[in-house]
């Protein structure tokens, strides 16, 4: 098997095996296992790093294995992949190290690290999926992987939740398969193409195809949190801190828009998109999704819910890009998928060290915690001023992408959306920046130094500082040739085949 | 006849059983596999017994389907051998055997006659001798079942029986009306002879209905649950994964081959509408269970479901995706609800008890069995990536091909419910176990690793369609077509 | 035999059929419902042999006859069968009857 096949393969089997391996260590064997989870990330980063560079010099990476009728499991590594793959594997270490901080002295580690691994490994798969088949066999795979995380706790809220979660999850993903399935059906082969491989279907069957685009979209849609296939993310929040943090920046969420993203640019099109009429009503959905997310954050007193409800609302911003016509706008929703990707990582990073350290749950208990645990509130802020959409961050970078995007293709009505939804970020995020520096605590904190001069664990305080840094990084040095948006750039470029 | 050597050689040395059956396993493995090569190479096969041809011989007919089941019962049998070998010797151990050693001695050679049975039946050629190995079957099963002994396996075995024989009857009467119309008994020949009329139609709707009692369709269903549940693991894995199937093959085969003058798209829809019922009926029934192998067992009456639902797709469709759909479902199944009864006995032997609510601690002490019963599941659910997945893309392309929407909503209706209930049983394994537990007993490993297997199978499948529905169209019917059979 | 006699048979045949049938289900001790089950099997056979009806003066056809009496070892086999169970039933439950809907015990 040629070199380029193999690395595909070996990506996906880095966290997979040793998700395995872990599954059948003791508890205890703390070592081995961090070293285990770590090789494992460590070696994935390399890997992604390898193959963006072929990528950016247009080699080729895929492998087939034909294994139904035609039907191939078929992986490759173009620009798209990278940027989902990138993002997990960078945002799997981090959150690595964070939740080996974090649950630590938990029941039932191995277990979780285990599935963690597999979860991982199916997000890879998505990212590296190559037609639709392949994508629905890791997309149901990560369902199946990520139930066991939600309910790791085993209370009665978080069994709710879970089967809450699968509820929507399997639903959705029949919806999915349903939509595949009669795809195929259709064109007989649906592999992600640049620019769309649906064309001359169509002109002959618009009907069918808007049918199964809707049909895609609303399976695709529980994953991404559009409202109203949202109901699950809330509720899953009772999963413990890294579970969300991933779960929320990187697997699932990231999952369904991507697929989204999948569907609009490699299998129908923005042309064919655009002649079949579906671009608006996807864009309308969107919108909607990101104002009424705001508002239900707005009305949440615990900080978890309120940045789950946040999630909802900031992930519609990529559906909302590629909604869009035209190059600026794809652009700014693409680059978003990895600026909020970090934006939100380090936020649930903090909400958890609040939780983990002082027993925080609520917004209104973060009273002058500024004060107690500077750095996380600090790279709190960052992120949050991110959110809101103010420079020099990150999130600047995408709305203002989103911005001229809408304008350079007319819909005024967007740019009225992106304006009102930051107006809305910081009514329901600058509160808590304030809570958390200006006002004087209700009480003393719990006097526990045990991480000395740290104020906490230094595996929970690096993970977050590393991300706000970047999301930082990302908006100052946008223009440097290493930065998301001039990968993004080069998507787009190809994309629109300008 | 490998079986039955051994079944009467276990008969005459009770202590060999075990290892007798592990022998004709091993032998009837390497059979199997040189017969899919045959089958692939050559197409399908005839053989008539001691030289004489139909319509006054005995053939045997081996198409790629055929060849199928039996590596499917070559396999299930196989593995739960390997685990009733272990199953009853350390039950021995650790209980007073002297009742059961008694039942051991019956239960290799019942074991061997269910295995002969079986393979007889996925290569008989002519309705008689479909008759009679099907009876074998029947019988064999039945008292398998029995020889579990407390009183709860012996009213179902006695159900079982009773309705087993009432549908054998009907089955005969089938085949009497049919032979007084056509004076032969032949599949080949009588498929040629048969037109169109109430004597036709009489015979059919009697066959059909006797083979749908015994396969356990909805609104027939009744005897199953509490059969299957009743006995023991073993037996149940195998009664759920091939018995059942046995029967419902003999539907499939005989709808499109013999009866395929008279079986037009009308009476397909009805069969499907069957089908579909039980898949939703099945499934709430399940779900709504307190004891875990009855919920297993209310899962084998919903995926009995799915077999039916496959009927009219095969009618409609152009390529042979429904047929091969259609058994590609019935080899995951068979995989894969005999892992999952192995998983579920697993699971009784530790905490010592099946209710559901209560077994939190063996769950999470015995997480190998767990495993394996999410594996099944996921093959069940027809979730990615299994054989159970591959099965139900085929049949929904089927479906969506044809026009046919209401299978395919049936379809993801009943994946999502076999999700629902097979949840129910998944998630024990992260509830901390309640105070009134007693401590789970150990499960020798051996156990645990063959119901891992099976599930693994049932996943494997999902990779190696190819070659399984190439083998699959060795035979298969075309639509429109009555299947040519032999060379 | 004459046809006319040959169409009586059948009729006599498929009568006991159904009556057998309807005993199964309507009586719930088991000696009964093996009863029962026996005369189905017999108005089974009885039809058979009708079908073995060759035309006037000829022998007649031997086939149903090997099919009818295969039929009967099975009918015997499972009777005896039913009745060790049934007799097993007994021992463990005191009764000689099957609970009227599906039990779960």
């Amino acid at each position: 098997m040629a070199w380029n096949s193999a690395v595909l393969l070996l990506i996906i089997l880095s966290s997979f095996i040793t998700g395995l391996v872990i599954f059948f260590l003791p508890d205890d064997r703390i070592r081995l296992r961090t070293t285990l989870n770590l090789t494992g990330a460590t070696s994935k980063l390399l890997l992604i790093g390898f193959i963006m560079w072929g990528v950016h010099q247009e080699t080729v990476f895929e492998w087939r294995l034909p294994l139904l009728l035609g039907i191939d499991f078929f992986i490759h590594a173009d620009a798209l992949s990278i940027l989902f793959g990138s993002l997990s594997a960078g945002l799997w270490f981090l959150t690595t190290v964070y939740a080996v901080g974090y649950l630590e002295g938990s029941p039932d580690r191995s277990r979780f690290f285990g599935f963690f691994s597999v979860c991982v490994s199916a997000t890879t798969g998505i990212a590296l999926a190559g037609n639709l088949f392949t994508f629905v066999i890791f997309y149901e795979l990560l369902t199946i992987s990520t139930y066991p995380l939600v309910v790791h706790r085993g209370t009665k809220e978080a069994l709710r939740a879970g089967q809450s979660y699968l509820g929507y999850t399997l639903g959705g993903g029949a919806v999915l398969l349903v939509g595949v399935v009669w795809l195929y059906v259709l064109a007989g082969r649906v592999d992600f193409t640049v620019a769309g491989s649906l064309p001359d279907l169509i002109e002959k069957q618009p009907a069918s195809l808007k049918i199964i685009f809707v049909l895609l979209i609303a399976g695709l849609g529980v994953k991404a949190a559009l409202v109203p296939l949202h109901g699950w993310l809330p509720q899953a929040m009772i999963a413990p801190a890294p579970v969300s943090a991933l779960l929320h920046a990187v697997a699932v969420v990231k999952a369904g828009a991507f697929g989204i993203v999948r569907v609009v640019y490699d299998v129908y099109g923005v042309k064919g998109l655009a002649a079949l009429g579906l671009m608006n009503p996807l864009a309308m959905v969107a919108s909607f999704t990101i104002v009424y997310g705001s508002l239900c954050a707005l009305a949440q007193s615990d900080l978890k819910r309120r940045l789950a409800f946040s999630t909802v609302s900031q992930v519609s911003y990529i559906v909302l890009g590629t909604a869009t016509f035209g190059p600026v706008a794809t652009v700014g929703g693409l680059v978003h998928l990895i600026h909020q990707g970090l934006m939100k990582i380090t936020l649930f990073f903090c909400a958890g060290n609040y939780a983990e350290t002082l027993g925080i749950h609520k917004i209104n208990e973060l009273a002058g915690v500024g004060r107690r645990m500077p750095w996380s509130t600090a790279a709190f802020t960052i992120s949050a001023l991110g959110m809101i959409g103010v420079p020099p961050t990150a999130g600047f970078v995408s709305k203002w992408f989103l911005g001229t995007g809408a304008v350079d293709a007319g819909q005024y009505w967007v740019l009225g959306v992106l304006l009102l939804s930051s107006l809305l970020n910081a009514m329901y995020f600058l509160p808590i920046v304030f809570i958390a520096w200006f006002r004087e605590p209700a009480g003393p904190w719990p006097e526990d130094r045990k991480f000395g001069r740290w104020e906490t664990h230094w595996m929970l305080l690096a993970p977050p500082l590393t991300t706000a840094a970047l999301v930082l990084a990302a908006g100052l040095f946008a223009n440097s040739p290493f930065s998301p948006l001039q990968w993004v750039r080069l998507i787009a470029f190809r994309e629109y085949g300008l | 006849m490998l079986p039955l050597v051994c079944a009467l050689g276990a008969f005459m040395v009770p202590r060999a059983g075990r290892w007798l059956t592990l022998v004709a396993a091993a032998g009837l493995s390497l059979i199997t596999w040189d017969m899919a090569r045959v089958a692939l190479s050559h197409g399908a096969q005839r053989y008539p017994l001691a030289g004489w041809g139909a319509p006054l011989g005995i053939e045997l007919y081996a198409d790629g389907a055929a060849v199928l089941m039996l590596a499917l019962t070559v396999t299930v049998m196989g593995s739960v051998s390997l685990y009733a070998g272990e199953y009853f010797s350390s039950k021995h151990r650790h209980q007073n055997g002297s009742a059961h050693e008694g039942r051991a001695v019956f239960f290799w050679p019942l074991w061997l006659f269910l295995w002969c049975g079986l393979n007889a039946l996925f290569l008989s050629a002519d309705i008689f001798n479909l008759y009679v190995t099907l009876e074998l079957v029947g019988l064999a099963a039945v008292t398998l079942a029995a020889l579990e002994g407390g009183p709860g396996a012996l009213l179902a075995a006695t159900r079982y029986l009773l309705v087993s024989l009432l549908a054998s009857f009907c089955f005969l009467l089938g085949v009497a009306v049919l032979y007084a119309g056509a004076a032969t008994l032949d599949i080949e020949l009588l498929r040629q002879s048969m037109t169109p009329g109430p004597l036709a139609w009489a015979g059919v709707s009697f066959m059909v209905t006797g083979l749908l009692i015994k396969t356990a369709v909805f609104p027939v269903h009744f005897w199953l649950p509490p059969a299957h549940a009743q006995a023991s693991t073993p037996v149940s894995a195998v009664l759920s994964a091939l018995v059942v199937k046995a029967s419902f093959y003999l539907l499939f085969r005989l709808w499109f081959d013999l009866f395929s003058a008279v079986a037009k798209p009308p009476s397909a829809e009805f069969l499907a509408s069957l089908g579909a019922a039980a898949v939703i009926w099945g499934s709430i029934q399940a779900l709504r269970q307190e004891r875990l192998k009855l919920l297993v067992a209310y899962s084998t009456v919903a995926q009995v479901g799915y077999l039916l639902l496959a009927i009219p797709l095969v009618h409609a469709t152009n390529d042979s995706s429904g047929w091969a759909g259609c058994f590609y479902w019935a080899l995951s199944h068979g995989c894969a609800k005999a892992a999952m009864f192995l998983a579920a006995g697993n699971l009784l032997w530790a905490a010592g008890h099946d209710r559901i609510a209560e077994l939190g601690g063996a769950a999470k002490q015995l997480g190998l069995s767990m495993f394996a019963f999410l594996l099944a599941a996921v093959s069940l659910a027809g979730l990615p990536p299994s054989g159970g997945f591959i099965a139900k893309w085929l049949l929904l392309s089927a479906s969506l091909a044809s026009g046919q929407w209401e299978k395919a909503v049936v379809l993801v209706l009943g994946g999502l419910l076999t999700a629902a209930y097979s949840v129910r049983v998944l998630r024990q394994a992260f509830v901390p176990a309640t105070a009134s537990e007693q401590p789970p007993r150990p499960v020798p490993r051996l156990l645990e690793w063959i119901a891992v297997s099976l599930s693994l199978l049932a996943l494997l499948l999902g990779f190696y369609a190819n070659p399984i529905v190439r083998l699959l169209q060795v035979g298969a019917p075309r639509a429109g077509q009555a299947f040519t059979g032999g060379l | 035999m004459t046809s006319s006699n040959v169409d009586f048979f059948l009729l006599a045949g498929a009568a006991l059929f159904c009556l057998g049938f309807y005993a199964l289900a309507a009586h719930a001790h088991l000696l009964r419902k093996i009863l029962a089950l026996n005369v189905s099997g017999s108005g089974v056979f009885l039809i058979l042999i009708a079908t073995a009806h060759g035309p006037e003066g000829a022998a007649p056809d031997p086939v149903p006859h090997a099919l009818v009496l295969t039929g009967i070892v099975v009918a015997v086999s499972a009777t005896a069968l039913a009745l060790v169970l049934s007799g097993r039933v007994h021992e463990a439950t005191g009764k000689a009857e099957l609970p009227a809907g599906p039990s779960d015990s």
